[in-house]
């Protein structure tokens, strides 16, 4: 139950549990590998993440080239536009390329931002309790329960479509679980007496959080952010559909299902091909996101 | 509980109020404004425009007056429709949105009870597993998708439902509004399935149900008399954020199927500059959202008896 993990000084420690037995990770782990949806989702996203990455220097069609004279192609072998080509006469898998690597770079960025302020956040109003708590948690139900698109969307017109704002704006809007799940975890561990030991060597209050509270929260926070990803990835993309996303040439999932929702009567494939991109990939982090869930259960701890 | 509604009441107001500043402040942090125009303007047309919707003043006393005038229900005029009144564009859209929305929440209510109660009563068999595929799919797929596949197969392939657009002519016609509903409700049908699966199974092993079938009451009277009443609670409280979510989700639902509703209006009026309409359709949503929440509070108060009002 104790284990910590995360910072180096505990390396020694968790090297010592592995020789010793299994640690609630190992175990945590076991329990992951034997769920085949989880499994089978963490291979397909990583040749997905491979293909996003590699993708786009090795496929001969560049996702700004404009073809004037191949409009609206149907899939097809021929100069290999496998997805075909848009409006414009660009090919379609070079653009669904970028879309999802856009996508899952918005989708990791945009929770770390949101892990970022939820952590910081939670822990703080956790370990100084009482009424700095109080209005802490009170600010958090408050946003919690507003139309936060609406600010984003606001935002994204005000300070122009700059892909780092999307990251802190998106971020910035779902930290709220975030908060409350750390915030829940810290209570219940400072009263710890490995804490109270922290308190009696002479720790400061900002060390104590950051050396021996966050490290043992760190369970319930992996599950959400896994959890938080799809969410992430889909705000982005509703942005994009919006046509507040990213800008030309650079491009997103949401903005390609947007182009193809516009064209879809006379081009199908340039709706299904980003369409099932994305849902493939949201497939895949909701079946991991279920699955570590189910192996580290906040619930046992 | 009247002490209780004037407590919520009383915080409602200073949240409102926080909301309307930022909201204000950051449209008018925005470079460009409502005027700019393609053919720039003679500037002492330009300068008289400004005047009369009160621009050339400091901004802080733009923001009292606009303060002064939502104290009195008057949201301005519209900035780039100049015969309209936000209070006008509202009203013409708000039918619509309001209309999908409530008919999109109730759909979601009532299919996912009932996805949700049968997945539990047939827990970890095949009725359950579907239901939970389906609601893995509905989470997964955002509408943005759902929509526009909906509309290329019932609309295009299948011929059997008009695509999109609610025509002036004949308004909301039922057969206009059956794609746009259920696009928007698929996500909450999920979610309120997964919620009405969970909290039924809790509820069927409790000792009470044991009591009511040891007394050898009919499974319909035990799961319609006793187990339905107390597994539908959390849905109750699951109102607030849902509507929330309705919210976010009209603003895609209207532009994919090109509805005359507020969110459509709103994304519009946000990158025109329209800074009075930004303003009436944020704090529309945001008190609707508030009100929702604590109307939720209160009929989740109602239904159970072990909640008091502190």
């Amino acid at each position: 139950m104790n284990t910590t993990i995360g910072s180096e000084d505990n390396a020694a420690a968790i090297e010592t549990a592995a020789i010793e037995g299994r640690s609630l990770w190992d175990d945590a782990i076991a329990r992951l590998l034997r769920n085949k949806a989880a499994v089978a989702s963490m291979i397909i996203l990583g040749l997905l993440v491979l293909i996003a990455i590699v993708g786009p220097y090795i496929w001969p069609h560049s996702h700004e080239t404009i073809y004037r004279e191949r409009v609206w192609i149907a899939p097809t072998l021929e100069h290999l536009h496998i997805f075909g080509t848009d409006a414009q006469g660009r090919d379609l898998f070079a653009r669904t390329l970028i879309g999802l690597r856009v996508s899952l770079m918005v989708g990791v960025v945009a929770s770390m931002v949101s892990l970022a302020i939820g952590v910081f956040w939670g822990a703080t109003a956790g370990f100084i309790g009482g009424r700095v708590d109080q209005v802490m948690m009170r600010i958090v139900d408050v946003l919690y329960s507003l139309p936060f698109i609406f600010f984003v969307i606001i935002l994204m017109v005000v300070f122009g479509r700059n892909i780092i704002l999307i990251f802190v704006a998106i971020g910035a809007v779902e930290w709220l679980t975030m908060a409350r799940i750390v915030r829940g975890q810290t209570i219940a561990i400072k009263n710890m007496e490995f804490v109270e030991a922290a308190e009696a060597a002479g720790v400061s209050r900002l060390d104590t959080i950051r050396r021996h509270i966050i490290p043992n929260v760190l369970g319930p926070v992996i599950v959400y952010v896994t959890l938080t990803i799809p969410v992430v990835i889909l705000a982005e993309s509703f942005l994009s559909f919006l046509g507040l996303g990213v800008q030309e040439p650079l491009t997103s999932l949401g903005r390609l299902i947007a182009y193809g929702a516009q064209d879809m009567q006379i081009a199908t494939w340039t709706l299904i091909a980003p369409a099932a991109t994305m849902m493939l990939t949201l497939f895949c982090f909701n079946f991991i996101g279920d699955g570590v869930r189910d192996a580290i259960d906040p619930k046992d701890r | 509980m009247f002490g209780y509604i004037a407590r919520r009441i009383l915080i409602a107001i200073p949240t409102l109020l926080v909301i309307i500043t930022v909201a204000f402040f950051m449209m008018r942090a925005a470079p460009g404004g409502p005027f700019d125009l393609e053919r720039p303007m003679p500037e002492e047309v330009r300068q008289n425009i400004l005047e009369h919707f009160g621009f050339d003043r400091p901004l802080h006393e733009q923001y009292t007056a606009y303060l002064a005038g939502l104290a009195q229900a008057d949201l301005g005029p519209s900035l780039r429709f100049r015969d309209k009144t936000v209070s006008d564009i509202i009203s013409e859209g708000f039918p619509v949105s309001a209309t999908i929305g409530g008919l999109s929440i109730l759909l979601a209510l009532f299919v996912g009870s009932i996805l949700g109660s049968l997945a539990a009563l047939r827990q970890n068999k095949l009725t359950d597993f579907a239901v939970m595929g389906f609601a893995m799919g509905g989470i997964t797929i955002p509408p943005f998708v759902s929509g526009p596949i909906l509309a290329l197969v019932f609309g295009l392939y299948l011929g059997l439902l008009p695509t999109g657009g609610l025509d002036p002519r004949f308004g909301m016609t039922p057969e206009r509004l059956v794609l746009p509903v259920i696009t928007l409700a698929l996500p909450q049908i999920a979610i309120v399935s997964r919620l009405m699966r969970a909290s039924m199974i809790e509820v069927l092993r409790s000792n009470y149900i044991r009591t009511a079938r040891a007394k050898g009451l009919s499974g319909p009277a035990v799961l319609f008399r006793h187990a339905l009443r107390a597994a539908i609670l959390p849905l109750v409280s699951y109102i607030g954020p849902a509507s929330a979510a309705l919210v976010t989700g009209s603003i895609v639902i209207e532009q994919v199927f090109q509805l005359p509703g507020i969110g459509r209006q709103f994304v519009m009026a946000a990158l025109q500059r329209d800074y009075t309409v930004v303003m009436g359709v944020v704090i529309l949503y945001a008190s609707l959202i508030i009100f929702l929440n604590l109307l939720a509070d209160l009929v989740y108060a109602a239904l159970n008896p072990r909640v008091t009002f502190e």
